[in-house]
């Protein structure tokens, strides 16, 4: 049997190689993979990290994407970014909220409160196609939103390592992988720019940061590579704010069921003795 | 095989009932006393673990509808609603959406287990057939809850799948229409497909009500494929049954909440985490992956409606497996040739799942069409065939020489552990 398996192994290996070969025509490289603080059974956000990545957000993306998901307010929870109360309340008023209409039937502008959503940059979907050649799409759960292809046979391996930050790495990527002029024989329209790793390479996104753009307060290097590591963590936290309590119950989890699969292993043990025994 | 219930109730009370509504005896013979073959493998306690999944989703799913919108326009949002703001509901959405995944991963384990040891032969066709209608009934519900989140791919796999429709010659075109709602997938459709995923499941309860009967009618196979002879060749389901299937389903779950808590989104698409736009259709539409043995064969094949055909075929040809396999023997341990056969099975349709996530094209429409082919040449050619020039090992007289005579425990011989990821 095992020489039959193996053999019909070898021939569906053959009928999935063949094709992979045919279609290697296509260029863009795998993104490089990146460390993050938040990725394994254990993996929590790094408050520093996300709150420098919520300041290149605010710096840089907010002009042009929205965040339509996220309240102040979650900024405080447990588990995303540190932030006290007072801290969301002064985070909130720094934003002008459109509300009503009011009693005289007017719409009015106010100061944001924690439970409003982080308002939108752009009027409508036309407005912001007119301005930027693109929508640029809301980035609430960007980070999950994004993969790329793991292939035979990591796609098997990746369920054991629990490698699952195929998005953020895409993101780093992309942000990362602007190319100042377009390989030889690649002509873009002017309105696009060149990138290796966004799917077609042409994207109407144009670079969005560089060395130096946005001031750390702690230290941290103030490059390209910096920026993009930190606004995609703090993106990864809006698109799955409750990660740190999902892994921690995890676990809770995984000992509960296996000191439980444990015990009821030998009381089947027990119950079964007898008849394995031959005695019943 | 359950016989005359042997409960005697123990109260007054229980006196008085069991004369009026004999349910606690019901209980009795078919959970306590129904006697079970005493050589059962684990491969075995996937019915009962997919009776847990099937409560799981019913429960989950219930409370999610509690706060989810079928609406076209906040489908997606009160999904991240949930997600987000309500209590623990990033718990229940992983719950359900991983448990369907798991819910295949049992079935088709399921599955397999009846192919390898031939369950559906005489006299389990009935209960077979049932089993079927199950995992077609499972197809549809996973397929129409697919949809609610109201993703790309929800969108676009909705599109996909109910063109399959259009195929049909003359009136396609209209039954299309018709199924939508309206000229194109938009909120008529997910309207209807949301009351019909509630509906389905409560379906599927009633089915299994059914197979379950069946089964105790009937009693269960073994890995020897031959029935009880004696009370010596079984064992009453409690304790012995119950408490393997429940060490076993804690192991089973292990899985799962791996899934669930530590990477709940391998098993979707990312492309569903972006709002359905019907002016953008993603790179390539794949279905979720239990489906994708099927989507495969499906496109192997040039024409449309041939395609569907084949596809449908596919599924449909599982209900007529107790009369395409010509052999008198069951179980595989003692069909050598056919044990070989049902290996080469299972790669087959793991192969053809690795094709349907792939693109169309080329050398992997090649691929599938040869498997597509060894496909139904399974059940067609190969399975007629075996019966009739395959020699058969000789079968034990019972249940439990042929435990002394393998001086195995119970629970000792079957198949390897199988992948199931396609
Ligand atoms: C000048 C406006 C502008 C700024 C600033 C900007 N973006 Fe974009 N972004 C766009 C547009 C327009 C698109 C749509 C591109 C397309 O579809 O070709 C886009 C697309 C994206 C995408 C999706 C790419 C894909 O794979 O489809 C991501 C992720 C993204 N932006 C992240 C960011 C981040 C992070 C920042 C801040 C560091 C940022 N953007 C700053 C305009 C902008
Ligand atoms: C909702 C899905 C299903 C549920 C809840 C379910 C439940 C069960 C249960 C509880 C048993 C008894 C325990 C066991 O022997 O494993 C059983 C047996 C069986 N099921 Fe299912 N089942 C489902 C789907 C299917 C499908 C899709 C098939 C095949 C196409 C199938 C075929 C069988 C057969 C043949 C048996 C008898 C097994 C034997 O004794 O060898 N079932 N099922």
């Amino acid at each position: 049997m095992m020489r039959s398996i193996l053999a019909a192994v070898l021939a569906a290996s053959l009928l999935g190689v063949a094709p992979q070969l045919a279609s290697a025509a296509d260029d863009t490289p795998p993104p490089p993979r990146q460390k993050w603080s938040f990725s394994g059974p254990f993996g929590k956000f790094d408050r520093a990290q996300v709150q420098r990545g919520f300041k290149v957000y605010r710096e840089v993306c907010a002009v042009c994407h929205g965040l339509d998901l996220v309240s102040f307010r979650n900024l405080g929870q447990p588990g995303a970014l540190g932030y006290s109360e007072a801290q969301v309340k002064q985070i909130a008023s720094e934003y002008k909220i459109k509300d009503g209409p009011n009693d005289q039937g007017e719409m009015f502008e106010r100061e944001g409160r924690p439970a409003d959503r982080f308002p939108r940059p752009w009027a409508n979907e036309n407005a912001a196609r007119v301005q930027y050649n693109a929508v640029p799409p809301d980035l609430s759960v960007m980070a999950k939103a994004r993969t790329y292809e793991r292939g035979f046979p990591w796609f098997i391996f990746d369920i054991f390592t629990q490698y699952q930050e195929n998005g953020p790495d895409y993101l780093v990527a992309l942000l990362t992988g602007y190319e100042d002029k377009a390989p030889a024989g690649v002509t873009l329209p002017p309105t696009l720019s060149y990138n290796k790793y966004f799917p077609g390479h042409a994207i109407a996104m144009p670079k969005p940061m560089e060395d130096g753009r946005v001031t750390y307060e702690d230290g941290s290097p103030q490059t390209l590579a910096q920026y993009s590591k930190d606004v995609t963590a703090f993106l990864m936290w809006t698109a799955e704010p409750h990660m740190e309590a999902r892994k921690r119950i995890g676990f809770q989890v995984m000992i509960f069921l296996l000191v439980f699969a444990g015990l009821l292993y030998f009381v089947k043990q027990k119950v079964w003795y007898d008849v394995k025994a031959g005695r019943i | 095989m359950s016989g005359h219930s042997t409960y005697q109730p123990q109260n007054a009370f229980m006196k008085w009932m069991e004369r009026r509504l004999p349910i606690a005896g019901l209980i009795h013979s078919s959970f306590v006393a129904y006697p079970t073959p005493r050589n059962l493998n684990y491969w075995w306690t996937f019915g009962g673990i997919l009776t847990f999944l099937l409560g799981m989703q019913i429960v989950t799913g219930i409370i999610l509808v509690m706060h989810y919108t079928p609406h076209a326009d906040m489908a997606f949002n009160s999904v991240e609603h949930i997600m987000r703001d309500v209590n623990y509901g990033w718990l229940l959405r992983y719950l359900h959406s991983n448990g369907a995944s798991m819910f295949f991963v049992a079935v088709y384990i399921h599955m397999f287990r009846g192919m390898y040891y031939g369950s559906y032969k005489e006299p389990r066709e009935v209960l077979w057939i049932l089993g079927v209608i199950l995992y077609l009934l499972m197809m549809a519900t996973g397929f129409l809850g697919y949809t609610l989140p109201w993703g790309q791919m929800s969108f676009w796999g909705a599109t996909v799948i109910t063109n399959f429709f259009s195929a049909i010659p003359v009136v396609g075109e209209s039954v299309v229409t018709w199924l939508w709602g309206g000229y194109s997938v938009g909120n008529p459709t997910l309207q209807r497909f949301f009351s019909l995923h509630y509906l389905l499941p409560f379906v599927i309860v009633g089915l299994v009500v059914l197979h379950v009967w069946a089964l105790h009618v009937v009693g269960q196979n073994n890995p020897t494929g031959i029935e009880p002879k004696s009370a010596k060749d079984t064992v009453p389901f409690t304790p012995y049954a119950t408490v393997k299937d429940a060490f076993f389903m804690m192991c089973f779950c292990v899985v799962f909440a791996w899934f669930v808590f530590y990477m709940p989104n391998y098993l979707g698409h990312a492309d569903n985490y972006i709002p359905a736009n019907p002016a953008v259709t993603p790179l390539h539409i794949v279905p979720e992956w239990y489906y994708l043995p099927f989507y495969a064969i499906l496109r192997a094949i040039p024409n449309k409606l041939m395609g569907v055909v084949a596809l449908g075929g596919s599924i449909v040809i599982l209900a007529f497996l107790p009369w395409l396999d010509t052999s008198k023997v069951r179980s595989a341990n003692y069909r050598p040739l056919f044990r070989q056969f049902f290996w080469i099975f299972v790669l087959v349709c793991l192969g053809l799942g690795w094709l349907g996530a792939k693109p169309a094209e080329g050398g992997y429409v090649i691929a599938a069409r040869i498997l597509t082919i060894y496909y139904f040449a399974h059940f067609i050619i190969i399975l007629p065939l075996l019966g009739w020039i395959e020699k058969t090992k000789p079968l034990p007289n019972s249940i439990s020489e042929s435990i002394l005579k393998e001086g195995l425990p119970a629970g000792g011989s079957g198949p390897a552990p199988t992948v199931s990821k396609h």
